[in-house]
């Protein structure tokens, strides 16, 4: 269903700009979507993606330029206005409640809303009709992120939406689980219903998008059919340069530096997951990469090797040394580095300032401190070089983390661990929301390391960057690690029988019938 | 000990609690906004003086009580605008309100120490006053006593069943989400932090007018700190504070029973005893720490400022 001359486009955005202080988000942007089009924005990070979106929801309010609904003038003052005029979002970082549950989280997203009773009747059929299943009465703290975003869209969907707004609606989700999204937004827009759509996969938007709007410094670049090109292309379109695909030399590996055997721990936490008898060796130079679906003990697998959690002695051996006795500082300081995947919160303080946050993991290892007193200029040259490195786009060193666009911040903080020369590494979710070309660059770096002689992990969602840089892949499937297989000539079907096959989507999330 | 009637300490257990109820209800809504008010004690001592001023002035105390929820309000709005609108640390400003309050009460009282309020009338509900025991418990109170447990239940309806309620627990649970559905985050915590306000006066003036009845400076001697740990132990529940409230107001007229009846603990001890019994009570019920938390809202004491 390409937009085509005949059919009158369902939203026209004309001459859209909006400016903040030292920065154009927004430079006279417009293009249109037509009645039932799935249709990309592209961009990378700091784009003007967000602000436009934003614009478009009634939550920002544009400098100047015109937007048409159906061919009415349309210039909604708050996103209350946006929903009545059948214009729906479904957010980056969820817009939920977690101390409330599934009806009251999408009660609170309506105009409107039906009698408790009624809403849960209604939820239960739209999601049974687009195969969304959710139970209304759960507590959303306790769903999984798919869980989360399924609520988010039926939300949405409850308000027979014309216009639905999705932004980086997959990053957090397993494959399995965008397999039924893909479905569930095919059906709509044969519906009629618009989508629009935005996402940092490209092999995604080419394999469900009817148009794309590529957006460079907070103007429209260019627009193509997706179907039509290659993700390469449209990369290069988003960044305005040529991409470099990260390559290695097949160098020796060396001695084992990182080991954990038959290490066994169980759940902490109510909806944790145990780990049971994992077993790996990483030598020097190598790259494991792990994956599986979320919530089969990545997390638990991170902290165990961070030292937050404690392993039984005998378990976990770093340079042939037993690392159960030390805690998460000593083990920075003997070179085991390690970056979560939760940016703000774990792996950054999100009031800190990026020099504050440059210290927070350095100390061992950089000597940012003497006989207790911080050494504030080699603290700030440390943060520093890592935003010159790793070009993290920010105003200075001493902006706070939280200021920091998702993308910019995961460059920081995994610069920040690189930068500090680690035997061993453990990375989790390296490039999540963050944009091709950054990520091409992170995973340049995670392999420039390993060249070096380090021994990496990395743990992720995104198959294919496993397969682009890791040399052994294994998978988590409730707590349990399989056995490392060269990642080389490995095939997505095998792949998903490490993972667990087809079965793994009900056991990983428990689902209430 | 045989002086003490179970009749009377009834009766006056309920007017006992109704100070701190009063103040912990209106304090409850404020904190499941997301908002940590601290100056609930100087809430309540300003509602103290204007509802007793007021009360003398025009020789009504029903104008008193009115200007007593006037009172806590405009104290409350000095709070609510330098948390809201100027950003203000929560925890901070609200000690400073106290602090400013207690002052600014002994003030307006100097003119007001040794006289006696007009007196605030009982209802009399005729026969029904009348029936043996629960007539003197539970019927023959002023209006105030059950107003306060009106407020218990309305609140408790409201955050349960109305859309209001919602919006509001979803603003106490994470103001961001709630500002990206397009709700209004400042306006909502501003209404919230008024009733809290006027809540509070309506307890401190319950002091001065009913439950003493004189104005002393610092009269509220800690009432409101009560309030506010009643909130937290009570779970953020509307029923629970009402228990605790009322296990306090049975302490504190036992206690005052005890000493008249010359029991032969040290005054001290028997003084402290409300405070120590109601918060060990309420302490235990809620030791079950994961569930505790999750009543707790998430964004409480959090300072909202807007990006977009």
């Amino acid at each position: 269903m390409t937009a085509s001359p005949l059919i009158p486009p369902l939203l026209r955005l004309d001459g859209l700009t909006k400016a903040y202080p030292g920065v154009i988000a927004n430079n006279s942007v417009g293009f249109s979507i037509a009645p039932g089009e799935i249709h990309a924005l592209l961009g990378e990070n700091g784009a003007g993606k967000s602000t436009l979106v934003k614009m478009i929801y009634g939550l920002v309010k544009p400098d100047s330029g015109r937007m048409e609904l159906h061919g009415e003038a349309y210039a909604p003052s708050e996103p209350s206005i946006a929903r009545r005029r059948g214009v729906a979002m479904v957010f980056q970082h969820f817009s939920l409640f977690e101390a409330l549950d599934v009806a009251e989280n999408i009660a609170l997203g309506m105009e409107d809303p039906p009698p408790r009773r009624d809403l849960a009747e209604r939820i239960r059929s739209v999601s049974a009709e687009y195969g969304l299943p959710l139970d209304p009465s759960r507590r959303v703290g306790d769903l999984s992120a798919g869980e989360r975003q399924r609520v988010e869209i039926i939300r949405c969907l409850l308000q027979n939406p014309r216009l639905l707004i999705m932004d980086e609606p997959t990053s957090v989700l397993t494959p399995q689980e965008v397999d039924m999204l893909f479905t569930t937004l095919r059906t709509l827009s044969a519906e009629g219903t618009a989508i629009l759509y935005i996402s940092h996969k490209l092999d995604e938007i080419r394999s469900l998008c009817d148009g794309a709007t590529v957006l460079r410094h907070g103007k429209v670049v260019g627009s193509c059919v997706p179907r039509e090109t290659t993700a390469r292309a449209m990369a290069e379109l988003m960044v305005g340069a040529t991409l470099q695909t990260p390559a290695r030399a097949a160098g020796d590996r060396g001695d084992v530096l990182l080991e954990a055997r038959g290490l066994s721990l169980p759940a902490e936490r109510e909806f944790g997951t145990a780990l049971r008898d994992v077993n790996f060796q990483v030598r020097a130079g190598e790259i494991l990469g792990i994956g599986g679906v979320a919530g089969n003990g990545q997390d638990e697998l991170l902290s165990v090797l961070t030292g937050e959690t404690v392993a039984p002695p005998g378990t976990l051996f770093f340079q042939g040394a037993d690392m159960a006795p030390h805690g998460p500082r000593k083990r920075r300081e003997l070179g085991l580095l390690t970056a979560p995947e939760e940016r703000l919160g774990h792996a950054a303080a999100p009031d800190m300032t990026l020099v504050e946050n440059a210290l927070l993991t350095g100390i061992p290892r950089r000597g940012l401190t003497q006989s207790g007193f911080v050494n504030w200029p080699r603290t700030k040259d440390f943060a520093e070089r890592i935003i010159a490195d790793f070009d993290v786009r920010t105003p200075g060193s001493h902006v706070a983390a939280r200021a920091l666009s998702g993308g910019n911040l995961q460059k920081f903080v995994i610069g920040r661990e690189v930068l500090q020369a680690p035997g061993a590494l453990i990375v989790n979710q390296p490039t999540w929301g963050v944009d091709a070309a950054a990520a091409a660059s992170i995973r340049q770096a995670l392999l420039d390391l390993a060249e070096g002689g380090a021994a990496l992990i990395v743990i992720s969602q995104d198959l294919e960057e496993i397969l682009e840089i890791a040399d052994n892949f294994a998978a988590l499937n409730e707590g349990r690690l399989s056995a490392p297989r060269p990642a080389a000539g490995l095939s997505l079907d095998e792949i998903g029988l490490m993972m667990g096959g087809a079965h793994d989507m009900e056991t990983a999330h428990h689902a209430v019938p | 000990m045989a002086g003490i009637s179970i009749e009377l300490l009834l009766a006056s257990l309920m007017v006992a609690a109704t100070p701190i109820l009063l103040a912990a209800i209106g304090e409850l809504v404020v904190e499941k906004a997301g908002v940590l008010n601290l100056g609930v004690e100087g809430m309540m001592i300003t509602g103290a003086i204007c509802g007793f001023a007021v009360a003398v002035e025009t020789g009504s105390p029903t104008l008193g009580f009115a200007g007593a929820a006037l009172g806590g309000a405009a104290l409350s709005v000095i709070f609510a605008v330098l948390t809201q609108l100027l950003l203000s640390n929560h925890v901070a400003t609200g000690l400073a309100l106290t602090l400013f309050g207690l002052g600014f009460s002994a003030l307006i009282g100097q003119g007001y120490v040794g006289v006696k309020p007009p007196s605030t009338p009982q209802i009399n509900l005729g026969v029904l006053s009348d029936i043996p025991f629960l007539g003197p418990v539970l019927l023959s109170h002023d209006l105030m006593v059950y107003l306060g447990l009106a407020l218990v239940a309305a609140v408790w309806a409201v955050l349960k069943f109305t859309r209001t309620g919602l919006i509001l627990r979803a603003i106490g649970e994470s103001h961001d989400a709630a500002h990206a559905l397009g709700y209004k985050v400042v306006r909502l915590r501003f209404l919230a932090i008024l009733f809290g306000g006027a809540s509070a006066g309506l307890g401190g003036a319950y002091l001065s007018l009913v439950r003493v009845p004189q104005w002393t400076e610092g009269m509220t001697a800690g009432a409101g700190w009560i309030a506010l740990a009643l909130v937290v132990f009570g779970a953020w529940k509307p029923w629970r504070v009402l228990l605790g409230a009322y296990l306090f107001g049975g302490v504190s007229v036992l206690q005052l029973n005890l000493q008249a009846a010359g029991l032969k603990v040290p005054v001290e001890l028997l003084s402290m005893s409300p405070y120590l019994i109601t918060i060990l009570v309420l302490v235990i019920m809620s030791a079950d720490k994961r569930r505790a938390a999750l009543n707790a809202p998430a964004a409480l004491g959090r300072v909202f400022h807007a990006t977009t």
